[in-house]
This record gives structure tokens, sequence and C-alpha cells, in this order.
């Protein structure tokens, strides 16, 4: 029989601890019932667990259904991402990205596209930037989408997870149509992306948000303001700013204690300064302002993603001038001998980086995702680091954690919205 | 055939009838879970499981189909598959307690059924009520044997010699528990008004429901209208009894995966389901009786008015089946009422559960229980 699932185990645990109290009193007949050590019970949730959102696995201590004290145990999901990268070229880590924040590949894919080109320094025309925009706040919706969804299953309600995955559904019809995937898009190369939009696409777009904005509505009627999901959220888990800033929180997690800090507009990029949009703040830094935080940043990557459509430039979308780092046209390649050459040394060698280091992060759905890379020069990294908001945002998990009960663990963990594919990388 | 059914020795009768009540629980329990399916689909918008045929039965021009999109055959073939599966039991159980449970589950489910009136028919002018036994202790022999319901989720959760399900189990223990107070508190002045002083006292279900039938504006109103408080605090304590969302503490599956039922599976945990289920039933059940009329098709208009503006008063035969119709649509409606609820709203955390049944339900219904107390002697005798 094994042992660890023996509940006299736990109690042989604190028999052995009761006499070492009393030796030390000398007396162990006359404690006061006070003076006894609570029984503990370890709890292991996860890292299979229906609400720990894949494979987090939470070490609890619990005071009956008071959690005392829980420890989050990563690495799951390590795949040795950063190493992997040494050994390949820019482009061929692309795809790699996706698996990151699999919720939101194509804001990956941007921002590990725009720190490789600020390490060649290369800025990529304006069309591309508009298109990455695009791309990127749709996947903010679609993540957002997901994290709501799974919060409302963490609470209890099944109902708007079904709800979500109907409108990312739609999401997704448009992401295969763009880059011919649903879910690993792998959509940006170094200096632009994989190809132009099709014909109608962006039309299509703006349908879907035409529609999605009341849907939206909809599903957070069903939770802003019902009475049992504000008794399960509000000041449940709550995040003081100086304690956000200090683990180092980012995105919606720091934003919900009151922090605006977006790096969309602190230090736009990508033609983010063009673009008009509010950052949401929540007051108190619980885990409901979590979820209204989430839920405006959603219209307001609606209002981006009208206004870059709407702008939306000509002319080229990748880099023509890098002839070192973007592969030419098709047709150029299969008629010019120029242009097989250029393919074929960027497909064998990838695209031709300067020595050098450069340090860059972008707002993605789940916070600032940076990309730290090493170049000695040639077309594989040094060293590729990748920041990953989630594991950040899980550090802060022991302290917001002790003093809650087990069903608030599950509500913060909801709020919290991680992905464990980014943070054990 | 009334004569022939009569003239059946009473032991027969009631062994028949027995067997009759747990043929349709036992199918409606997995109708239930089958409804649980298709009410979520259509709340969440989407089809639900409409794809399972029976390969000859299928082929029946429109109701092989009917049947298929309503998802009858999944039924079948998850009844079936509870009994096929491989059932394993987990080395670190106590087995004995383990195998146990969910027959405690089931007993008090399925007997609570015995002092539930589901129907009437008409001997005469008389309304005589349709059930296993028109037991006087009525209500409370329901309530007395359907908390003997918890101890199955208890067990359940002690035998599994497992975390989550022994957590489960310590808050099926407390829950239940709190709210069977104001359970049994809210259905009280029901039965004060029933009771009227000089009359031979019973807790009878059926007696609740002839009341209900009687002539004039306050005979023939239900409880639920006269009595709404009543019928709110009984239906929320019905929700935590019948363990329920948003009170499914016991198994709230987002924290503690399965609850009580995390360590079973194959049949013993179907069992567990169909006593939920059965629960749920009765519930719903009692519930109609005492606040919906029982068999009454409408408000202020009794049994016996009903079959005699249709024109089946002569044949006791039919107007057993109508009534039994009725109260059936009523029970599904409630039961339908229960998966709304399920599908729409949060779940509570446990302490709330706690604070919301001994500090707002019960001084609510102790509250309720005095204001009907005045009520009932200072109006009754002049209604």
């Amino acid at each position: 029989m094994p042992t660890e699932f023996n509940f006299p185990d736990t109690a042989a645990k604190n028999a052995s601890a009761a006499p070492r109290v009393a030796v030390a009193r000398g007396d162990s007949a006359q404690l006061p019932p006070q003076e006894f050590e609570p029984e503990r019970m370890s709890l292991s949730m996860g890292p299979s667990h229906p609400s720990t959102h894949g494979v987090l696995r939470i070490q609890m201590e619990l005071d009956g259904e008071v959690v005392t004290e829980a420890r989050p145990v990563i690495g799951y999901l390590h795949r040795g991402d950063e190493k992997i990268a040494e050994n390949m070229t820019y482009n061929q880590f692309v795809p790699y990205t996706d698996r990151l924040d699999y919720l939101a590949p194509l804001a990956n894919n941007m921002a590990y596209a725009i720190a490789v080109e600020r390490l060649a320094g290369l800025e990529v025309p304006e069309r591309c930037q508009a298109i990455r925009v695009i791309t990127a706040e749709l996947a903010r919706i679609s993540a957002h989408l997901i994290g709501l969804g799974a919060f409302g299953i963490d609470t209890g309600a099944w109902t708007i997870f079904l709800y979500t995955f109907t409108e990312r559904e739609k999401l997704y019809r448009l992401f295969e149509e763009l880059t011919g995937a649903r879910f690993t898009t792998s959509y940006t190369r170094i200096g632009g992306v994989a190809r132009d939009l099709p014909e109608g696409w962006t039309g299509r777009v703006l349908e879907f948000c035409d529609q999605f904005l009341p849907i939206l509505e909809e599903i957070l009627s069903l939770l802003t303001r019902n009475k049992i999901f504000m008794d399960r959220t509000v000041g449940v888990g709550v995040i003081s700013k100086e304690d956000a800033l200090s683990y180092g929180l980012t995105g919606p997690n720091l934003r919900g204690s009151g922090v605006a800090a977006d790096l969309r507009k602190d230090r736009p990029y990508s033609g983010y300064e063009r673009y008009e949009f509010d950052v949401p703040v929540g007051s108190t830094g619980d885990s409901y302002d979590r979820y209204l935080v989430r839920g405006e940043e959603m219209r307001q990557s609606v209002r981006i993603i009208r206004q870059a459509i709407e702008q939306l430039p000509g002319g080229d979308w990748y880099a023509r001038d890098a002839r070192r780092i973007f592969a030419p046209p098709k047709d150029k390649i299969l008629s010019s001998m120029e242009e097989l050459i250029q393919n074929f040394m960027i497909v064998t060698e990838g695209p031709q980086m300067p020595a050098g280091e450069v340090y860059f992060e972008a707002e993605n759905p789940k916070g600032a995702l940076g990309f730290f890379i090493v170049s000695k020069g040639g077309g594989v990294p040094y060293r590729l680091k990748i920041r990953a908001p989630s594991f950040c945002n899980l550090s802060i998990l022991p302290k917001v954690c002790a003093g809650a009960m087990i069903s608030d663990v599950v509500s913060i963990l909801g709020s919290l919205d991680f992905v464990m594919g980014e943070c054990d990388r | 055939m009334i004569e022939f059914w009569l003239s059946l020795p009473p032991l027969l009768q009631a062994t028949l009838k027995g067997l009759a009540v747990i043929a349709v629980i036992f199918p409606l329990a997995g109708a239930g879970s089958m409804a649980e399916r298709k009410v979520s689909a259509w709340i969440q918008g989407r089809p639900g499981p409409n794809r399972a045929a029976i390969p000859w039965l299928v082929k029946i021009p429109f109701l092989g189909r009917a049947l298929q999109r309503l998802g009858l055959f999944q039924l079948l073939a998850d009844g079936l598959k509870f009994f096929f599966k491989e059932d394993p039991v987990p080395g670190h159980v106590n087995k004995f307690y383990f195998f146990l449970a969910p027959a405690v589950a089931l007993i008090p489910a399925l007997t609570t059924v015995v002092a539930v009136p589901f129907g009437a028919w008409l001997d005469g002018d008389t309304v005589v009520p349709i059930g296993l036994a028109n037991v006087d202790l009525g209500l409370l022999a329901i309530f007395a044997v359907s908390s003997l319901g918890v101890y199955a989720l208890i067990l359940a959760g002690w035998a599994s010699n497992s975390k989550y399900p022994f957590l489960g189990g310590v808050r099926a223990s407390a829950q239940f528990i709190s709210y069977e107070l104001s359970m049994t508190i809210s259905v009280l002045p029901v039965f004060l008004w029933v009771n009227s002083p000089g009359m031979r006292g019973s807790l009878s279900l059926a007696r609740v429901v002839e009341f209900q039938s009687l002539p004039g504006f306050w005979g023939g109103a239900w409880f639920i209208f006269t009595m709404p408080v009543c019928a709110l605090i009984f239906l929320i304590a019905l929700f935590a009894e019948t363990n329920r969302q948003p009170f499914d503490m016991p198994e709230s599956e987002a924290d503690l995966v399965g609850g009580f039922h995390t360590e079973y599976g194959a049949f013993k945990w179907a069992i567990f389901f169909v006593a939920e289920y059965a629960h749920m039933i009765v519930g719903s059940g009692i519930f109609t009786l005492l606040f919906l009329g029982g068999w009454n098709p409408l408000p202020w208009v009794s049994l016996a008015d009903f079959s005699a503006l249709i024109g089946i008063a002569g044949n006791p035969l039919v107007v057993g089946v109508v009534s039994i119709v009725i109260f059936l649509l009523k029970v599904l409606f409630l039961i339908f009422f229960f998966m709304w609820v399920r599908w729409t709203v949060p779940r509570f955390r446990y302490d709330q559960v706690m604070v919301l049944g001994w500090q707002k339900l019960l001084p609510l219904s102790i509250a309720n229980l005095f204001f009907y107390l005045v009520v009932i002697a200072l109006l009754q005798e002049r209604l």
C-alpha cells in the first residue's frame, strides 16, 4: 500500500511535532489548547488538475480549508526553447515562439520578429507594422477570451467558457485564412510577415469586430454584476501596487493593481503610437479588477483593430531593401539567378545579423514578453533569453494564496491567467 | 380493471407499485443525465449529443431521426457503458466502505419515493391519491430518510482514503446538515396552515394537495402564492440538499476535481449519479406537492373540476393517467429549472455556503415561521 495516501502519515507527522513543543515547555499534560499546532494537511494541486490550466502544480499546506502555504512547482512543460534557439537560424525559431504563449501565437511571433529586427537595426514598412498590430490585437482578444472562459470555469460558470470558445472559433477561422494554421500560426518572418493579407480579409475582420462587441457585453453581463461571481472574486487575491511592481508583474495583472503600465503606450513599437486607445486600470488589485481589466482590454483591442484597418497603408509588406534578411518574392526566385542565390543563402545560413545584443519587450496578452538576444554575427543567435510574463506573474502566487481558501486558490489562478507553455518555456 | 387491481392482495399491490416506481425512477434518473447534457447544450448554443444511433431503429422514418437528434440513443449507450467498462478499485481505499457508499447513496434516494404521492384518481367524487403509501408522517419520513443520503458522501470521502474526496466528504457533512434545518423550518407554515386547530393532524403530502384543491379563492391558491418565502427558502435548501450548483460543494470540480467521487469509476460512479438525480426528482416532486398544487392542473382549477370540464371524470383510469402526467410535467419543469440554474451561475465558495445557510436562510426561515404563526392564528378562522 503506498504510504503517501495514508492520513495516519500526516497524523504521525503532527504527533512527532507535538512532543517537540511539549518537551520544549517541559510539560506535555497541561498545554493550553491554543498552544497546539493545528493539524496540517498537505495537498498537491496539479500537475493534472482541472483548474491549474495545463501542468502547474501547487504544493499546499492546509489548515482545514484554509491554505497556509502554497508553493508553485513549475517545469512540467520545460522544453528548453532557449537552448533550441541557439541551434537554428532566426527564422527557424519563429514556430517555437508559437508554443510559448500558445493562446496568442501571433503576438509572440511579432514580439520575436521585432526583437530580431531591432538587433539588425531594421525598420519594416508601415503596412507590415499595421498588419502585425492587427494580428497581435486579434491574438489579444482570442487570448483574453480563453482567459475569461477559463476564469468562468474556475468559478463554476461553465457556460461562459463555451460562449468565449464560440467567439474564439470565429477568430481562428480568420487566422486560418491569414496564416494557413489555426493554432500555430508562425506568421512573421524576420523583416516582414509570411504573406500579405488575403483579399477581403480586413472586411471580414471588421465584420467580426461588429458582431463581437455585443456578444462580449452579453458574456460579461453574465458575470460582472453576478452576486455569486462577485462574492468569489471581490477582495480575493488582492495584490497591492507595491507588490505587483516588486514581483515584476506585467500586463493585465499589473494594471489590475492600479499601475497604468502598458508598453504599447510607454514604449510604442510597430506603430502603436498611431492608434488611439485607453489603458484600463483596476483600483484594488483583486481578482475582480483583473477580470474587469481584461474585459475592457478586449474592447480597446477592437478599437485599435478598427483604426489600424481604416488607416492600413499600401505598399510593401516586407522589408524589400533588407536583401540579406528577407527572401525575395517567389516568382523572382524562380526566374532570376541573383534572387535564387539570395534565397538560398537566407534559407541555409539564416538572415544575417550583426554582432551585438538587444533586449525587446512587447505588450503581450499575458504581460511583457521579452527577448534578449546575443548575436555574434551570422544567422544563428549565440544566446536567446525569453522573459516570460506568466513566469513572473506566477511568482506572486505564494503571497496571494496564503490565507485563502482552496476555492480561492482556483479563482486566483483563473484571474492571474497564465500559460504554462510560456512559463516553463 | 380497477376492480381487478383492488382485488389483488395488498402486499402484491405494494410490490407491483414499488417495482413500477423503480422502473420509472431509474430511467428517469438516466434521462436526467441526458437532459442535463441537452439542456446545457441548448444554453451554451451547441447541438449536444445527437450522433449515437441504433442501426435499425434509426431507420424508422422521422421518429428514428428525432430520437437520434434528442440523444436518446446516447443515453442507452452511456447506460451500457457504465455496465461494461472496467471498474477499477484504487489500491489505497477501504474496500468495504468504498463499495458500501454507492449503495448507501441509492437506498435513501429510492426509499423516499414511498411517501411521495404522484397522482390521483376519482372514486366517485372523492379524490384518491396514487402513491406507494399515504404515510401519515409524510414529509417527516421523507426528510428523515433522505438525510441519510449524506452518509453515502461522507463514507465515499473517507473510504477513498485520498485527499480531494476527503475534503468533499467533510464539506458534504457540514453543508447537508446546515441546510436541513432551514429546509424543515421552511415547510412548517404549510403544515400549520393545513392542520388548523381541531383537525386531525397529519404531515401527509396528499393532504397538502387536497388543501390546494379546495374551492374558493384561498382554497384553490397554491402555496407558492400564499407562502412565497417558504417556497423560496425550500427551493434554495433543495439546491443545497441535492448537491446542485451553485451549492455543489462536495464535488465542486473546479477545486476538488470530483470531490467525494474522485476515486470512483464505472458503475459505482453511475450509481452515485442515479442517486443524485433520484434525489432531484423526489425533491422536485415534494416541491410540486407542497407549493405547486401537486396534480392540480392550474391554480384555482382542481383535478376534479378539470376532469369534469374535459369530460373524463367518469373514467378513473384516464383521470389517474392525466393527473400523473400533470404532476410529472411540473416535476420536469422544476428539474429543467435546476439545470437552467446550474448552467447559468457560478459556484459559491464553501464558507459562503455556510454563511448563507446559517446566517441568512435559518434566521429568515425562523422569522417566516413566526410571521405565519401570527397570520394563521389571526386570519385562518375568517378565511
